[in-house]
Order: structure tokens, then C-alpha cells, then sequence
């Protein structure tokens, strides 16, 4: 910001956490990543666990996580996340943990992976990015990919006889005696934003009690794969997303 | 914590595999991730029993691919720690192997490798030489490669793969075969706690607020800084040749016939070098002890007097290769190889030689 002489007579109210760096996002306009990033950085900021907080980023849109959350980070491999998370987690007990992963990579690549983690309730934040596409690639058919949805690797659409149906990851997570905590949420309203972060919140929260594995799926815009534009995909999202994949808690830590 | 007492130097009868085991708690392994598989399931077993009453973390992965991530992840956050496995296993461990070296992460593996390929056999093979020595994963990199060929060595070696992987930040492997992993013999096991253990400053415990974020990657996009970094690796390759490089020789002063093995071959080759003494034939054995770092200086000295050179694996000759590059047409280099989880008797590596023995006679005529 060049001229601050605007600025001086007004009353700071909102601004960036420092636990997120002043990189700018590469996502593109309209992304959901930047919003998820920023949540995660603010909860992190807000509960002062920077020092005890490590993440994991695998491959995927979001790989470069690292240039703008300011805590000590892991690049993991495609869909290994859950496994580094594993390794860091048994090692330093007493940290939070979380991994911040695409559809293709924890409901394709990563499924076992991300099965077995939670199966073993490891205490950790799992923070799962369903944009129903592969972003990172250029707009390929994701395991979450709805039916009939155009991708580059579904040109017709995804017909599910052939090409299986949309994964429900986080009701499959549900069923799991590991999983402590488990919901869904978006980030494509004000509104979706603010409960977002509270569920974000619950999952570091959540790790202090080591009594098991916190999943938040993040229903999110990708306008580049879904070739709409960021005004559209918000209602795209609503009229397509939310009706295979609602919002709402899934598991509740003293109600199941 | 409670206190607990560590254990002294003791001289035990143990199965390899079972040495290599007590050998990682006493060099001070702080995290085990593994899956079962034969021949070396014994390690996990050996470690679920021992690990949870004296120190670090013991866990059974969902499948190798799991394990050498989980590795990944907590070799980054500071930890020693160790995965074993068996070929198909290490198979699938590649990948992650890959981004370990590029991350610079140290870690020990041990592969006690069977018979192949596919799912081959669980007899004891060498048939994965190439893999552990030339990559095995994708793009440039190297591993620390240490070939045990008794009891001891598979244990001494752990304490050794855990020093040299933490001093160089590379990944380091054992490779050995079935035969060693389920042989029993007396072992001299050095004291735990033996091994000075420091968190790396690198490590990803959470940042204080002294320093930026550490991140561990092994993502480099421009191409210029991908290539800083492979020249980097290659540079610390370079030093480790020039300083790791470990072989033991047996009656080679004079030895006009070198026979050149390692592990479970060598053991072999030594009592065919004992019975070609017997028979007036100078042979004498080399035993590469780092199999990356390979000895090629000391196998090209020998070159300039030997008669013949005579690589002796199980496998269809993968180490020959090496042993050529050394020799580099100084003499002739010949093979003798079994296959399958098969393993060679002393008489019919004799055999051979003798038969190189007479050609190089008749040659000299
Ligand atoms: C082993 C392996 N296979 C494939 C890829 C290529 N790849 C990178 S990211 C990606 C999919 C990313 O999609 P997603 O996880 O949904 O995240 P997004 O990019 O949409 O945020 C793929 C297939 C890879 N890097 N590694």
C-alpha cells in the first residue's frame, strides 16, 4: 500500500495473521485454497501454537503451502500425507499436526493411507480440500468428481458405470472408531467461512485430548477446473457440490 | 519419563535379523515403521516385544508405501529412525525413497533380500544389487549402501548406517539377504547409548521464534535451483567415495586370482579360496563392505598384478559391472552366479576357477 495517509485516521479491525506470510497466494481467482490457508493460519494464531505446530502439504495445488503458512512444514509425496503425518506425530506426541490435502490426494492416491491414519486415531487435523477435481494437473477427473461433471479426462462427463461413482470420503471416515471429529464445511459464503473456522478451531482443539483424528473436509471452489467464472462458481457450487456433499457436522465428540 | 537402566555391552547367540533389531534400540532408534514380510518379519516382531518397555516408537504401516513415509515424516521432525522390509517391499518403498534423498533426510533401511522378480522367492537372493546401489527410485541420487556378511555386521552395520546417514543427511540401507537375516550366531553388541544424538537444527519440531519455518521438500520448480541442488547431492556423493569406502581383504597379498563378493557370498568364496590354496591356485578374496560407496581404487590397484578377477553373486551379475569399471581392462573379469534364492557352494565357484586358472595357464604358454 503506497498512500497510508487514508489509512492513519482509521481504526485497524481486521488483518492478516502474522503466521501467514506476506507471499502473494498463486491460486487462481475465486480458489478456495487462499481462504482454507488463511482459517488454518488465524486458529493457529489465535490458540499461540505456532511453536508447536507442524503441517504437512503434499502434491497438489496447495504444495507450495509452505511460502505462506509460517510454521515448520512437510512436502509429502502424492497422497502420503497421513503417513508423514504419522511419522511426525508418533515422534513429537505432544505437538499439532495437521495435513492440508486435495480430493486426488486423499480420496485417490492416498485413500489406504488416509483410512489407516484415521483407523488408528491418530491424533492429528486432517484438512481435506474437495474441489471435486484435480486442480494442480489442469482439471482432471477427482474420485470426488460428480456425476456427469465435464473434466479434461471426462469429456462427456463422468458416466459412473464406467468411471465409478463420486467418493464420499468423509461419511466413509465417519464409520471409523478413530475418527473423533468429523464434518464438512465450505468456504464460499461469509457465512461458510465463519463456521468453517470454528470447525478448524475444534480440530487443533480436539488434538490437546490425544483421543483420536480430527476430519474437516473443505468444500471448495476451483473456477479454473470447473471453467466457470468466480461469481458463477459459488452458485455452481451450491446447486452441484452441496447437494451430493452437505454441509454439517458428521461426528461430534459426545453426541455419537 | 521413568528410568530405565540401558544395557551393556553383551555377547549374546542372536538370529541376524534379531541382532539387527536389539542393535537399532541400543544405537538409540527413537521410531520403527514396518510391515511384515519374509524373511525379516522377526525385526518387527523382535521390536513390538522390546521397543515399548525401553525407548522410541514401534509401529506396524498399512503397507511399505506407508512405512517409508511415515519415515519421511519423522525423520523431518528429528528423529532416528528405521525401516526394513524385503524386496517386494523395498519395491514399493522407491518412490519414497526418492524424496528422502532429495530432502536429505537421514534414515537406515535394511533390505534382506529374496529371490525375484515378482514375488519370487523367500530363499536369500542378491538380486537387488542394482536397486539399492544405482537408485532404484527416480532422478539422481545415490544411497549409502552396507553390505553385512555375518551376525555381527548385522549389527555393527546398524550403528554405522545410523552414523554415516546423520553425518552426510542421506538415506543409508543394509543390504543383506535371507541366509544372514535368519542365521544364528554369537553377536558383540555395544552398550546402548553408545551413539551421541543430536536434534538437527533443520528438523521440523515447530518454529521458535528465533528462526523462520523449517520446511522440508524436495520440490525445486526452476530448473537452475533443481540443478544447484542436484549438484549439491552430487558433490556430497563425491565426498562420501572419497571417505566411506569399506572392504576387507583375505589372502590377497599374494593372490594372482581375485575373487571379489560380498555378504552371504563372500562367506562362501572364502572357503573356496581356502580349498584353492590347497590345490597350489593364489586366491584371494575381496569383500566390499560399502557397496556405494564401491571400492574401485583399491580393486583397480590389485588389477595391475592379478591374473584374473572372479565376481562371484547370487544373482546374474550386477556387482560385476562395478567390478569392471574398476578393473577397466587392466585383466579379465569373470562371473559366477546362482539365481532364484539358490546359493552357491564353494566347490563350484573351485570349479570355475580352476577352469580360469588353466585358461590363463595356456594363455601364458
Ligand atoms: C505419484 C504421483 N502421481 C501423480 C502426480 C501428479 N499430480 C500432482 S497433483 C495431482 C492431483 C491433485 O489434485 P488434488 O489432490 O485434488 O489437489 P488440487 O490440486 O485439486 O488442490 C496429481 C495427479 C504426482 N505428483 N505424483
Amino acid at each position: 500500500m503506497e498512500d497510508n495517509t487514508v489509512l492513519e485516521d482509521l481504526e485497524l479491525v481486521y488483518e492478516k495473521p502474522h503466521t501467514l506470510s506476506d507471499t502473494a497466494f498463486h491460486y487462481c481467482p475465486g480458489c478456495g485454497h487462499g481462504v482454507a490457508h488463511r482459517l488454518i493460519m488465524e486458529v493457529v494464531e489465535e490458540m499461540g501454537i505456532e511453536e508447536q505446530t507442524i503441517g504437512v502439504a503434499p502434491v497438489g495445488c496447495s504444495v507450495f503451502a509452505y511460502h505462506y503458512m509460517m510454521v515448520d512444514m512437510q512436502e509429502a509425496a502424492h497422497g502420503r500425507a497421513c503417513a508423514v503425518a504419522t511419522g511426525i506425530r508418533r515422534l513429537l506426541p505432544e505437538k499439532y499436526v495437521f495435513t492440508y490435502q486435495g480430493d486426488g490426494d486423499l480420496a485417490a492416491i492416498g485413500t489406504a493411507e488416509t483410512i489407516h491414519t484415521v483407523n488408528r486415531g491418530e491424533n492429528i487435523a486432517i484438512f481435506f480440500i474437495n474441489n471435486a477435481i484435480y486442480g494442480m494437473t489442469g482439471g482432471q477427473m477427482a474420485p470426488t468428481t460428480l456425476c456427469h461433471q465435464i473434466t479434461s479426462t471426462s469429456p462427456y462427463g463422468r458416466e459412473v458405470e464406467a468411471m465409478g461413482h463420486p467418493l464420499k470420503m468423509t461419511d466413509l471416515v465417519a464409520h471409523l472408531p478413530g475418527a473423533y471429529y468429523v464434518t464438512r464445511q465450505a468456504v464460499h459464503t461469509p457465512n461458510a467461512v465463519r463456521k468453517c473456522k470454528k470447525a478448524i478451531r475444534n480440530a487443533f482443539e480436539y488434538q490437546k485430548l490425544h483421543k483420536g483424528t480430527s476430519f474437516v473436509e473443505i468444500v471448495s471452489n476451483c473456477p479454473s477446473g470447473w471453467r466457470v467464472n468466480p461469481a458463477d462458481s459459488i452458485k455452481w457450487l451450491e446447486d452441484n457440490m452441496l447437494p451430493m456433499y452437505p454441509l454439517g457436522d458428521l461426528k461430534v465428540p459426545g453426541k455419537n | 519419563m521413568e528410568k530405565r537402566e540401558l544395557k551393556p555391552r553383551e555377547v549374546k547367540l542372536m538370529k541376524g535379523n534379531e541382532a539387527l533389531a536389539e542393535a537399532a534400540i541400543r544405537a538409540g532408534m527413537d521410531g520403527y515403521f514396518g510391515y511384515p514380510i519374509t524373511p525379516q518379519s522377526e525385526i518387527l516382531e523382535y521390536l513390538t516385544v522390546e521397543v515399548p518397555h525401553r525407548s522410541g516408537v514401534v509401529l506396524q504401516a498399512e503397507s511399505e508405501v506407508a512405512a517409508i513415509n511415515m519415515i519421511y515424516g519423522a525423520a523431518g521432525a528429528g528423529g532416528r529412525v528405521m525401516t526394513t522390509s524385503s524386496s517386494p517391499g523395498i519395491s514399493l518403498m522407491q518412490e519414497g525413497l526418492s524424496y528422502i534423498a532429495s530432502a536429505e533426510l537421514p534414515c537406515l533401511l535394511a533390505n534382506i533380500n529374496r529371490g525375484g522378480p515378482g514375488l519370487g522367492t523367500i530363499q536369500p537372493s542378491q538380486g537387488d544389487y542394482f536397486q539399492a546401489v544405482k537408485g532404484g527410485g527416480h532422478g539422481d541420487y545415490r544411497l549409502i549402501v552396507l553390505a553385512p556378511a555375518s551376525v555381527q555386521e548385522m549389527a555393527d552395520f546398524v550403528f554405522l548406517g545410523f552414523e554415516l546417514a546423520e553425518k552426510y543427511r542421506n538415506p543409508a540401507m543394509i543390504l543383506a539377504d535371507g541366509a544372514l537375516g535368519q542365521m544364528m550366531e554369537k553377536v558383540d553388541l555395544r552398550a546402548e547409548g553408545s551413539l551421541p544424538k543430536t536434534v538437527p537444527p533443520w528438523a521440523t519440531t515447530g518454529k521458535p521464534k528465533e528462526r523462520g519455518p523449517n520446511v522440508i521438500t524436495s520440490l525445486h520448480i526452476q530448473s537452475e535451483k533443481m540443478e544447484e541442488i542436484n549438484l549439491h547431492l552430487q558433490a556430497k556423493y563425491k565426498t562420501i567415495m572419497e571417505n566411506e569406502v569399506r572392504y576387507e581383504e583375505y589372502q590377497i597379498e599374494d593372490a594372482e586370482y581375485i575373487l571379489v563378493a560380498y555378504g552371504l557370498s563372500a562367506r562362501i568364496v572364502r572357503k573356496t579360496v581356502d580349498l584353492a590354496r590347497e590345490k597350489g591356485i593364489k586366491a584371494g578374496l575381496l569383500r566390499p563392505q560399502t557397496l556405494f560407496p564401491f571400492p574401485y581404487e583399491r580393486i583397480n590397484q590389485l588389477a595391475g598384478h592379478a591374473k584374473a578377477f572372479l565376481d562371484v553373486e547370487m544373482n546374474s551379475g550386477q556387482m560385476v559391472e562395478d567390478v569392471r569399471l574398476a578393473v577397466n581392462g587392466k585383466t579379465e573379469v569373470f562371473f559366477k552366479g546362482r539365481m532364484g534364492g539358490i546359493i552357491p557352494t564353494p566347490e563350484e565357484i573351485l570349479e570355475v576357477l580352476e577352469q580360469i586358472e588353466e585358461k590363463s595357464a595356456a594363455l601364458q604358454d
